[in-house]
């Protein structure tokens, strides 16, 4: 008789029955979650392990010579010097950011502050568009018609600005197919406009209304509001949003293999080619020379993991130090 | 007081010294300036997009047809016959593949993050880590499981899967735990309540409340997936004929695109360009159905 009352009342303590399911089920979410630590560790490991052979090869020649020589010339052997492809990311980065910030913080300020409700969807998609194109289609874009388009503007820049000292030098000859620097600067630009675009928005989003309408009150024109209560609140944010930009322009493989074309040189001409780190990998990975060339092009993967892993946790630190503040400045 | 009710000025006029025109003329103009410049960058960020558009639409359009989307690619690019139909296989399979396991992987990472983590330690370490992966470059990816899996094997459509697999996990977890955060909490405390224990209010209760926002994150993760180029072109190989097996070599659309833009011939140029339309396609119709989705089910915030 007892015994069955007892079997009635439901057990309600955590530890019945079902508690191992649940703890299954809490290891497996676990498992999933700790994956990413897991991928992010192996990447570091299997390549650096695999680029080994050629760091040890080339030792502080591969971050200080800046000639890739992978096959043997004249009984010497090959020469791996990343200095070129690593000044090519710079270069094309650095060009990218300049086209791409100005014209992101244009189009999140029209988003947030300009734009009739109308209008704001609609740009809104367009961005996602842009965002949606795959780089490849890009590349074709780039290579088929920006480039050989572009080469009569880069003759003319040539032509006016070439003469002048110093300056001169960074608007040289340029190529007559048009594939370079200049041209991979504007379309990795063009692909990183809607990364930079979405997080600056949202940034400028979090201005409390109340800081807008007081600039406004006290007879700000509207740039005035802009630049006296967006953009002081919003500082830490945009450096955040940029540096992710930076992060995605670094790491844009496919589409600057195609319109950078392929020269391993350092030079100040932004109209010349060049080679980017991550263009090199794809460019070369099929005909990598002698041994040990491909585990030397793995080594370039390891530097340019190194150096978008940086740039993004930094850009993640900032950006989530900026939230908080925000929040804080909202409460 | 008596200062403010002297300047009150008849209803509807404005007082003189608030009026636009008495805004000094370098200001005025500065404003105006900055309001062209704004309208110039969103004219910046659509003319690339129309012309990017324009001559996809225009020269592969010419490209299309049955023959061309299921024809053997030919050994020699510079021949205008056959197509991209292997291509459209291998993207159709290694990006089907990559979801089977990104999603559901990534699902549970974002279950463990916003039902059990939440803001523990380790789940805002997994969450900065998952951040700073959707940041790796996809070339670096396809180097790792060149590395860790190619190195071991062969290259193989299988390698290629996991390369997106592993290139989609962090945004679908990213994405997936943005719309379970946006479950109400009611609904949780409900089930439980009602002694359903968590695994069971997880999987029946806070997931269909979630689900259309997840899908919707996912089809967006599937359409970056199917336009990577560079991890295929390292660890895929390359074929002329069909392969619907995931070991031996295999090709994709962004491949062929990447392979055919570099040839000087006319014919390679307008099969890149065919190709380009083509994914271009697969890739606009899965994030307009990802939207539709997130628009027609989308959790009603509170």
């Amino acid at each position: 008789m007892t015994q069955t009352t007892e079997r009635r009342v439901p057990r309600l303590n955590a530890r019945g029955h079902g508690a191992a399911s649940d703890r299954a089920f809490n290891g497996l979410s676990l498992g999933a979650g700790l994956l990413v630590l897991a991928i992010l560790a192996l990447i570091l490991i299997t390549t650096t392990r695999e680029a080994w052979p050629a760091i040890n090869y080339a030792g502080l020649d591969f971050i200080t010579r800046k000639d890739w020589i992978p096959l043997e010339v004249a009984g010497a052997g090959p020469v791996y010097g990343a200095l070129s492809f690593v000044y090519g990311t710079a270069v094309v980065s650095f060009l990218a950011l300049i086209f791409a910030v100005p014209v992101s913080i244009g189009i999140a300020l029209f988003l947030t502050e300009l734009a009739p409700r109308r209008l704001r969807s609609t740009v809104t998609t367009i961005i996602d568009l842009l965002a949606s194109i795959p780089s490849v289609v890009f590349g074709l874009w780039g290579i088929i018609v920006v480039g050989p388009a572009l080469v009569n503007v880069y003759d003319a820049i040539h032509g006016a600005l070439g003469g002048i000292p110093v300056i001169g030098r960074l608007f040289g000859e340029p190529v007559s197919t048009g594939r370079g620097f200049m041209t991979a600067g504007i379309i990795v630009a063009i692909m990183i406009i809607p990364i930079i675009t979405s997080i600056t928005r949202e940034v400028f989003a979090t201005v409390p209304e109340a800081d807008k309408h007081a600039a406004l009150a006290l007879g700000a024109t509207r740039w005035e509001m802009i630049k006296g209560a967006v953009f002081p609140h919003s500082f830490g944010g945009v450096v955040g949003a940029i540096m992710l930009g930076l992060g995605r322009a670094m790491g844009e493989t496919i589409a600057v293999a195609l319109v950078i074309g392929a020269a391993t040189q350092v030079t100040p001409n932004l109209f010349a080619s060049g080679n980017a780190l991550a263009s090199v990998i794809a460019l070369n990975f099929g005909d990598p020379g002698v041994p040990p060339g491909r585990s030397a092009l793995i080594a370039l993967g390891v530097l340019l993991f190194a150096i978008t892993i940086i740039v993004n946790y930094g850009a993640r630190l900032v950006v989530r130090r900026a939230e908080i503040r925000m929040k804080g400045a909202a409460a | 007081m008596t200062a403010v009710a002297q300047q009150t000025t008849p209803a509807g006029e404005v007082p003189a010294n608030l009026r636009r025109s008495s805004i000094s003329a370098r200001r005025r103009v500065t404003d105006q300036v900055v309001k062209v410049a704004i309208w110039l960058s969103v004219v910046l960020a659509v003319v690339p997009l129309a012309l990017v558009m324009y001559y996809v639409i225009a020269k592969g359009a010419k490209m299309i047809s049955w023959e061309f989307l299921t024809a053997d690619i030919p050994r020699q690019l510079a021949r205008p016959t056959g197509g991209i139909g292997p291509a459209v296989v291998g993207t159709l399979i290694m990006t089907g593949l990559a979801s089977l396991l990104a999603i559901p992987v990534g699902v549970l990472g974002a279950i463990y993050l916003n039902e059990y983590g939440k803001q523990n330690a380790l789940a805002r370490t997994i969450r900065l880590m998952a951040d700073v992966m959707t940041g790796v470059p996809s070339v670096v990816m396809g180097l790792f499981i060149y590395t860790a899996v190619v190195l071991s094997t062969e290259q193989s459509g299988l390698a290629g899967a996991l390369a997106l697999a592993c290139l989609m996990l962090p945004v679908v977890i990213r994405s997936s735990e943005e719309m379970l955060r946006l479950v109400p909490d009611e609904l949780r405390q409900a089930s439980l309540a009602l002694g359903a224990r968590k695994w069971r209010t997880i999987l029946t209760v806070v997931l269909p409340a979630a689900i259309s926002g997840i899908a919707s994150g996912s089809l967006l993760a599937i359409a970056r997936a199917a336009g990577e180029t560079a991890p295929i072109v390292l660890v895929v190989g390359l074929t002329q004929r069909t392969n619907w097996s995931l070991s031996g070599s295999n090709t994709a659309l962004p491949v062929q695109i990447y392979r055919n833009a570099t040839e000087p011939f006319a014919a390679a140029t307008d099969r890149a360009w065919g190709a380009a339309l083509t994914l271009v396609v697969i890739v606009l119709l899965t994030t307009l159905i990802g939207r539709l989705i997130a628009n027609r089910f989308a959790i009603k915030e509170r």
